[in-house]
């Protein structure tokens, strides 16, 4: 089989080509729809978990048909396009935040060569990538025609503006320490055990460990989630961007959500926790990569069930007044080190 | 359903149609309002004792466009009833309704001769799926009324219904109650469940 395709590859590489595009194709797209329904089943069973409860259990073995009855009930519902709105724009705001969550995948290194494209400067793809949804869910939000979203989508923007700040802040300091944008390359600085992982790396710079947590509360609050998710606040904004969304609209709007947590976890692991490696330097693989993903996203939806939504005033007040700040010195304080030594 | 110019089909042509029925009954998502004391029994339903999660039923969505199920908690005061109807309106088809307590099915301690107050039960304003008696009902009998609508939805039944044991003292046969069931007006596919 293997010598076949080595034969195919060289006769006709126009064909493997375009053979490999579609695999890569069909598996990020199988990959990020089964995150997304499968998430929301994780996070509606832990949720029930944190609060005694037991979550759905009925439909299908451990409630695992009810993503499929979520999913086939929303395609049924009728399409409903309200009075007055931006039908262009309304029907093109999901697709746009669906399109941009499976567009980060591309350059995401799952493993060794396990990767759709890679490019020298993936991280930086991702990270523009990344902030169209923003434009997807401000969009929606203006689009509809509904106060509540007007609202929610200044906040979205403000939010998501403040956020990326500190974020990329944090990770121009991180790229003075590994010098590439080249995920496979970051990956492979941080062989050989967990003393060599990005978030301890103390040596290059003692602020490593407050990186992470400042990647990862931007994490947050770049995909919504509680207790930054003032965009989707039920009990102001009745559901914020997505309230004139019914049926698939508001599905892709959801799975969105759920693709962007996977591409901010999988970041993280990839850029402060080893990606594929092994905290013990033996047997590295994807697999670690997974187990390192899937920690952090229940880490995340721990987080949401656990805290209460802030304020719009204490959000940015994080932001500008505590984050920024540490963020700040600490790409100073790394740049002296980095120069220093 | 088929009530704002959705015609329900006539034969069911299909596995489809059965598949299809079957994801709908068991992802009712219902919309977030109470309106008096029986959606504090509603509240209960989803809390830890009782779980609605178990059936799917527990998103409860604030926006009418993304919610299934409207669960009339509550008195409906004349004041109240046309955002009420309006919040019908918005919700796409397929929909239903289930009137929760006696105030939401027949206007219920509130209803007198000379009262202007409030409009006497939900079935006044738009059509209701399934009633459900009590003041307050049980958080069980809410259960039980989401068992009978997706009955309705699929045209079978999720467990055997369960028949209450007699209640002790002279009331046990519950033929000269006031408080049996039989006292209240029970419409199509009411649950009967003991207080
Ligand atoms: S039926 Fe009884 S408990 Fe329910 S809203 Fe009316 S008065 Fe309150």
């Amino acid at each position: 089989m293997l010598s076949y395709l080595n034969y195919l590859n060289d006769t006709m590489p126009c064909l493997m080509a375009i053979l490999r595009l579609i695999v890569c194709i069909v598996c990020i797209l199988a990959f990020v729809g089964l995150n997304a329904a499968y998430l929301v089943w994780l996070e509606r069973k832990l949720a029930g978990r944190i609060q005694r409860r037991i979550g759905p259990k009925e439909v299908g073995p451990f409630g695992l048909l009810q993503p499929l009855a979520d999913g086939i009930k929303l395609m049924t519902k009728q399409l409903f396009l309200p009075d007055g709105i931006d039908r262009i724009l309304y029907l093109l705001a999901p697709m746009l935040v669906m399109t941009t969550a499976f567009m980060c995948f591309v350059t995401i290194p799952f493993g060794e060569g396990l990767v759709a494209r890679e490019l020298d400067l993936g991280l930086l793809a991702i990270f523009a990538f990344a902030s169209i949804n923003v434009l997807g869910l401000l969009l929606g939000a203006w689009a509809s025609r509904n106060k509540y979203s007007m609202i929610s989508s200044a906040r979205v923007v403000s939010q998501n503006v403040a956020y990326e700040i500190p974020m990329l802040l944090v990770v121009a300091s991180l790229l003075m320490v590994t010098g590439t944008l080249n995920l496979h390359d970051i990956v492979a600085e941080q062989a050989g055990g967990f003393w060599n992982w990005n978030v301890l790396r103390l040596n290059a710079s003692p602020l490593m460990p407050v990186a992470f947590l400042i990647f990862f509360v931007c994490t947050l609050a770049e995909t919504n989630r509680t207790p930054f998710d003032l965009a989707e606040a039920e009990s102001e904004l009745v559901a914020g961007s997505f309230t004139e969304y019914g049926s698939m609209g508001f599905g892709l709007f959801f799975m969105g959500e759920y693709a962007n947590m996977v591409v901010g976890s999988t970041l993280i692991s990839i850029l402060f926790l080893g990606g594929w490696n092994c905290p013990f330097g033996i047997f590295p693989g994807p697999h670690w990569l997974f187990l390192k993903l899937y920690a952090l996203i229940s880490t995340v939806m721990w987080i949401r069930w656990t805290f209460p939504r802030t304020t719009f005033y204490g959000l940015l007040n994080l932001s500008w007044k505590v984050l920024i700040p540490i963020a700040l010195v600490n790409l100073l304080i790394t740049g002296a080190l980095v120069k220093v030594f | 359903m088929a009530t704002q110019g959705v015609l329900a089909p006539f034969v069911h042509f299909s596995i489809l149609d059965k598949i299809l029925d079957l994801a709908k009954a068991n992802s009712l998502w219902p919309m977030t309002f109470g309106l008096a004391c029986c959606s504090i029994e509603m509240m209960g339903t989803g809390a830890s004792r009782f779980d609605m999660a178990r059936f799917g039923a527990e998103v409860f969505r604030p926006s009418p466009r993304q919610s299934d199920l409207m669960i009339v908690a509550g008195t409906i005061n004349k004041k109240m009833a046309p955002a009420i109807q309006t919040l019908y309106d918005q919700m796409p088809e397929p929909k239903w309704v289930l009137a929760l307590g006696n105030c939401a099915i027949s206007g219920g301690p509130f209803k007198f001769e000379g009262q202007y107050g409030i409009v006497e039960g939900a079935g006044k304003l738009f059509p209701v799926d399934v009633v459900i008696p009590g003041c307050p009902p049980r958080p069980e009998a809410l259960l039980e009324g989401i068992m009978k609508l997706e009955e309705k939805i699929t045209g079978k039944r999720r467990w055997p219904v369960v028949t209450p044991p007699p209640l002790p003292g002279p009331s046990a046969a519950g033929k000269n109650c006031p408080l049996s069931p039989e006292a209240e007006p029970a419409g199509e596919g009411s649950t009967e469940k003991s207080q």
